[in-house]
């Protein structure tokens, strides 16, 4: 008999994170995900600054928490000295698509075997609301007040960039607006882990959150704002995939 | 104790030479060193570079007034010139440089380096040539010195090793 | 052993790697680049890894995930792009991680130029990144020292684990001396690293390399317990050379190749009938502060003259040394010029 039991991988630290935010979801599936491959005694994660800043007292690795930006670069080295060991970076859009856009970039270009869980919810968090990278047009922020439009640029399709790169082995954009979802990006999470597991090379899982605090929504109009706005902007599939590649090859 | 300056166009082997000429002391168990300038230029721009070769402690590796003064081209004369040593040896390479050195108080050998290595097999060995008439006349390093020196500065390209070391016994022979 | 003829940068590489630096991160500026250039055919003949950056931030930032795992790991670069690395020193500092970085000065500030310096000293030895904290700075004076001192500094760093810096200029980079390079370390030989990451098997704490004390009581009892470490590196490490000071009336205060300038030029004065001598801080940090004070206290002793390659920085330690007991006196070149010891022994005899 199947029972559910809360994955060893995560610790019994309650999450900080604000009601009906996603990111304790995406923690779940990201310590699920290793605890299945039986691979917890081997990895090493990585934190970013942003809200899941304190990831490294939920998960229950060896965990770095790095500079802002600095998660890929810093994973670079760590994956360097321990190349089996797994090491995932789990960041935020500020962290990603922003700061850190030279990091994530070049890790890819470079094919560097790491994973990089990325977590798009459009907006700064921790700081209280203000616009990121990921922003859509229209939505407001706390430095684009009247929504934001051409005057503040356009906001940056990390997947779609990356797949244009040789070095990237696997880019998938998935969200977390519904169980179906939910269940689909642990599926792109478990594939981006075990492309590393294989030592296939880059990938990374970019996943749809909501930020209800921030966006000044319920937790439930939030989950609706994903499926009718920012999927729209940041449509959901996989955008490169070697192993595909190879197959139709 | 010797403090050399070796100074002339990129590309004329300037600071090849004074590498050879340090590597050679430093087997006959001297303290050296050896201070390029550098920088943007390449090929065909200035370059020099101070050699010290000495029984002791070398201290500071930036010479004020050397004693040896190398010349390979005239701009290099006159940045030089006026601060050689008294009683110091100024060698000019009388094959580019078309000045006469005025000061009376310094010693000048004129060497007509590139002609005499051109005839010799190679106008490229100019500058050891050049370290030929150097050794010789200051009794800076001695031939096996560097003829080991120049084993070590063309290690990388060794068919040209014996034209090096012929054309660097020639000058030393002639001076 | 038979001495080689190496550049500075060379021996710096060559060091490292014998020390057991098996990481290396960096990105091109001159006059360092030897130091990657030669890292990149080296590090692969030994199984170790080079990683050209895609910027001095990523560099840093690698070397603190290599070190952080355990790895004996290592940056260098000039300047400016020193200035770029100071958030992850600040950050390396801060959780434990040993590390070494190379700054091959020239001159600031700006884009400067590639000409040798010492503007530096500020960044390198008052912390340069944000917060509290310390660097053990070295300031080698030769190809030799630049040798030793980057071999040692990873024995140091993992020591204390602490980020420890190389300072020294473009000239010292650029020229080439004799050197006896050390042997080469056996790796497995070298202490355990039970706090560096590696995958947690359950057995003790889990290990977590992090800066972030968010809790000011916290992030205080941190930064004492740093401080604590600063004053046990000042009792332990200290290294500083005394040329000719037993009987000196003017003592010269000179680090990295300036002080061999002041070797020169100290030569000369005494043949001129001027007693003058040389207090050289090996280390920048911690400062040798002690012999300093020590001369300072002599009635022969008249006057310090500090002698740098900047406006006056290494000055103000020197000042703090003699705590007002002395005249300390400044003579300095920028821009890239490098005085000579002419230039030295002439301003000491002008007795200004």
């Amino acid at each position: 008999m199947a029972v559910f039991h809360k994955t060893k991988d995560l610790t019994s630290k309650p999450f900080h994170y604000c009601p009906g935010c996603t990111h304790g979801i995406v923690h779940r599936l990201v310590a699920e995900a290793i605890e299945e491959f039986g691979v917890s005694e081997k990895t090493i994660g990585i934190a970013p600054v942003g809200c899941s800043v304190f990831a490294y007292d939920y998960f229950n690795f060896d965990m770095a928490e790095a500079a802002h930006g600095r998660a890929p670069a810093m994973a670079t080295g760590i994956k360097r000295v321990h190349p089996d060991c797994l090491v995932f970076c789990y960041q935020g859009d500020g962290d990603l698509a922003s700061i850190g856009t030279a990091e994530t970039v070049h890790a890819a270009c470079r094919g560097e075997n790491i994973t990089i869980i990325f977590i798009n919810n459009g907006i700064y968090g921790m700081t209280g609301g203000q616009m990121a990278p990921t922003t859509i047009m229209g939505q407001k922020a706390t430095t684009c007040p009247n929504g934001r439009s051409g005057i503040n640029g356009y906001p940056i399709k990390i997947c779609e960039m990356l797949a244009t790169q040789e070095g990237t082995y696997y880019a998938e954009r998935v969200s977390t607006h519904n169980v179906k979802q939910v269940l689909n990006a642990k599926r792109a999470i478990k594939k981006a882990l075990k492309n590393q597991i294989d030592k296939k090379g880059f990938s990374i899982v970019e996943v749809l959150t909501n930020c209800p605090t921030n966006w000044h929504m319920s937790p439930q109009d939030s989950l609706k704002y994903i499926e009718e706005k920012v999927i729209l902007y940041y449509p959901l599939g996989i955008f490169k995939d070697k192993d595909a590649e190879v197959k139709n090859a | 104790m010797h403090k050399i300056i070796i100074a002339g166009f990129g590309g004329q082997g300037i600071l090849l030479m004074g590498q050879i000429m340090a590597y050679s002391a430093m087997t006959e168990g001297k303290e050296v060193s050896w201070m390029p300038s550098y920088g943007p230029e390449m090929r065909g721009g200035t370059a020099n570079c101070a050699v010290i070769i000495s029984e002791g402690m070398v201290a500071s590796p930036v010479i004020s007034r050397p004693d040896v003064l190398v010349i390979m081209n005239n701009p290099s004369l006159y940045k030089f010139i006026d601060r050689v040593e008294e009683g110091g040896t100024v060698f000019v390479n009388s094959s580019l440089v078309d000045v006469k050195v005025e000061r009376k108080d310094v010693k000048v050998v004129y060497v007509r380096a590139n002609e005499d290595a051109h005839e010799l097999g190679t106008e490229k060995a100019a500058n050891v040539y050049m370290m030929g008439a150097v050794s010789k006349v200051c009794g800076v390093i001695s031939p096996e010195s560097a003829h080991r020196g120049i084993e070590h500065g063309f290690s990388s390209k060794p068919k040209l090793i014996y034209l090096n070391k012929k054309i660097f016994d020639a000058a030393f022979e002639r001076f | 052993m038979a001495r080689q003829l190496i550049k500075g940068n060379e021996a710096i590489a060559e060091a490292a790697v014998r020390s057991g630096c098996r990481y290396y991160f960096g990105y091109p500026i001159t006059p360092q680049s030897e130091i990657p250039e030669y890292m990149s055919a080296r590090l692969s003949e030994v199984g170790g890894t080079f990683i050209q950056a895609e910027s001095e931030i990523s560099a840093i930032n690698m070397v603190y995930g290599a070190a952080a795992a355990g790895g004996r790991a290592m940056t260098s670069s000039s300047s400016p792009g020193i200035s770029l690395k100071q958030e992850g020193i600040s950050y390396i500092a801060a959780s434990d991680v040993p590390c070494v970085i190379v700054n091959v000065m020239r001159a600031g500030p700006g884009l400067g130029g590639i000409q040798p310096s010492q503007g530096d000293y500020f960044q390198a030895v008052k912390g340069g990144g944000h917060g509290d904290y310390k660097l053990i700075v070295y300031a080698p004076s030769s190809v030799q020292e630049a040798a030793d001192y980057t071999y040692k500094a990873f024995d140091v760093a993992d020591k204390y684990r602490i980020p420890v810096m190389i300072l020294c200029d473009g000239l010292l980079g650029q020229m080439m001396e004799g050197v006896e390079l050390p042997p080469m370390r056996d790796l497995s030989a070298l202490p355990k690293k039970d706090w560096a990451l590696r995958g947690w098997d359950r057995n003790g704490p889990r290990r977590i390399i992090n800066s972030l004390r968010i809790q000011p009581d916290e992030l205080e009892r941190y930064i004492d317990g740093l401080y604590k470490k600063y004053d046990a590196i000042r009792q332990n490490e200290i290294e500083v050379e005394e040329y000719l000071c037993d009987d000196a009336e003017i003592i010269l205060a000179a680090y990295g190749i300036v002080a061999r300038i002041c070797k020169g030029a100290i030569l000369k004065l005494r043949k001129m009938g001027i007693k003058a001598g040389l207090i050289r801080p090996i280390t920048l940090f911690p400062f040798p502060e002690d012999t300093f004070a020590m001369h300072a206290e002599k009635g022969s002793v008249k006057k310090f003259v500090s002698v740098e390659l900047s406006k006056g920085q290494m000055i103000e330690d020197v000042r703090l040394a003699i705590g007002g007991k002395k005249p300390v006196a400044f003579y300095g070149r920028t821009g890239g010029n490098v005085m000579n010891e002419d230039d030295v022994a002439s301003f000491i005899a002008g007795g200004k």
